[in-house]
């Protein structure tokens, strides 16, 4: 559970966002709105990236500004440049990077990793250099990265701003089949049709607060 | 150090991290301890036949070579101004050859067997409050980020020419400095998101 509680967020002499007051139980909820509304920034309060300036966000009964790190290790957050977030050289030792950091066995590690590349279709690609891959390979290496730490929430930042067509349905076909609370912040209104509940963010307001046929009505008539 | 690794079933891909860097740094130990210009002469038999061995091929083998080329020639150009040309010629090669050594010990090792070998080198640091992870995390970090900026450094120089600007350092420079930072602040985050920050 996803709890914001009159949330603030103040940058210089700017609100970005302001009375936020939210619970989110919903397994799959999507979060639009034009550029610079606030999105992004709804989606790093979530696991702590970025912090309120007033108020409070609770994620699985935990508080972001006093318990960041224990959330970022049950919250996984995929961005929208998947070049920024890959660390490792190759796809599969990204992918095993955060699990060493966890100080599993090697021989959990790899089989973790090994099964998230079969289930993602990247397992031909184990020890391919990462930098090497197409963005939309990126951008699933860098969910199955997120992936592999079994999260219990994923926020996903725009995933398919980058990709062209084929992987963007890649990614959504991805998104339908995950066990987890999924919270993901786009532009790409198909990517939402099957969405438990959408937020339509205005100049940093929540503005719609729907199913999304009708949350997407609201925001068309907003950018008309 | 550019090259990546190579995937392989070679006796150098099996052979430990530490055996490979220790091989290493005795090598080019060696390079320098023998004046004589055969030195480097039975270096390079053995350096090609440890690139055969480990059946890594010519372009990877090439790769570690061909960034160094120019500064190669200007080296032995200075070297010559002040020394003769066997000597030029010595001290050359045995600058090619610790950098096609290193070379071949990235490409035959993962970064991940060389990020562990350096944290249980640098486990001592913990006593004066140092993570040895975040140390070893650093070479890997270095290491990739150097197609990184090559590939900024491709799409500032790409926008330049799409302006017409064919060649302005500091239209250059600028946004390649600016890109980089970025790219360095993301990657902070997303570090944080992947739970470095505990």
């Amino acid at each position: 559970m996803i709890e914001f509680t009159d949330v603030r967020v103040r940058l210089g002499q700017r609100d970005v966002l302001f009375d936020i007051t939210l619970s989110l139980p919903e397994r799959r909820v999507g979060v639009i709105g034009a550029n610079g509304s606030g999105k992004s920034t709804l989606a790093r309060l979530i696991n702590g990236l970025a912090l309120p300036s007033s108020g409070a966000v609770t994620v699985l009964g935990l508080d972001t500004r006093r318990q960041g790190a224990k959330i970022r290790r049950r919250v996984g957050f995929l961005f929208t440049d998947p070049d920024a977030q890959i660390v490792m050289p190759t796809v599969a030792e990204d992918m095993a990077f955060s699990l060493r950091r966890k100080g599993l066995p090697a021989g959990e590690i790899s089989r973790r990793v090994g099964e998230v590349l079969v289930r993602y279709g990247l397992d031909e690609y184990a020890d391919h250099p990462a930098h090497h891959l197409s963005g939309g390979q990126k951008q699933l290496l860098a969910l199955c990265s997120i992936m592999v730490l079994e999260p219990d929430i994923l926020v996903m930042d725009e995933p398919t701003t980058l990709l062209d067509l084929r992987h963007s349905r890649q990614v959504a076909e991805v998104l339908r089949t995950l066990p987890q609370q999924v919270v993901v912040v786009t532009h790409d209104l198909a990517l939402l049709a099957d969405f438990d509940r959408v937020l339509v963010l205005d100049q940093g307001r929540v503005v719609a607060d729907a199913e999304p046929e009708a949350a997407i009505g609201h925001y068309r008539k907003i950018m008309e | 150090m550019t090259g990546y690794y190579v995937p392989g079933d070679s006796l150098l891909h099996r052979l430990p991290a530490g055996a490979k860097l220790l091989g290493l740094a005795v090598l080019c130990t060696l390079l320098l301890l023998f004046p004589s210009p055969l030195a480097p002469v039975v270096a390079v038999v053995l350096v090609a036949s440890l690139y055969v061995v480990s059946g890594v091929g010519f372009t990877a083998a090439w790769a570690q070579i061909r960034p160094i080329r120019w500064f190669a020639v200007a080296l032995f150009a200075m070297q010559w101004a002040f020394v003769d040309l066997l000597g030029a010629a010595t001290s050359t090669a045995r600058v090619v050859i610790a950098v096609a050594l290193a070379g071949l010990v990235t490409l035959t090792t993962r970064t991940t067997a060389m990020m562990a070998f350096l944290e249980r080198c640098l486990a001592p640091a913990r006593f004066v409050g140092l993570d040895p992870f975040r140390l070893s995390l650093l070479l890997s970090l270095t290491v990739r980020s150097v197609p990184v900026v090559a590939g900024l450094a491709t799409r500032v120089r790409e926008a330049q020419r799409a302006r017409g600007v064919e060649w302005s350092v500091r239209a250059f420079a600028v946004p390649l400095v600016v890109s980089a930072l970025r790219h360095a602040d993301a990657l902070g985050e997303a570090l944080s998101a992947r739970g470095l920050d505990d």
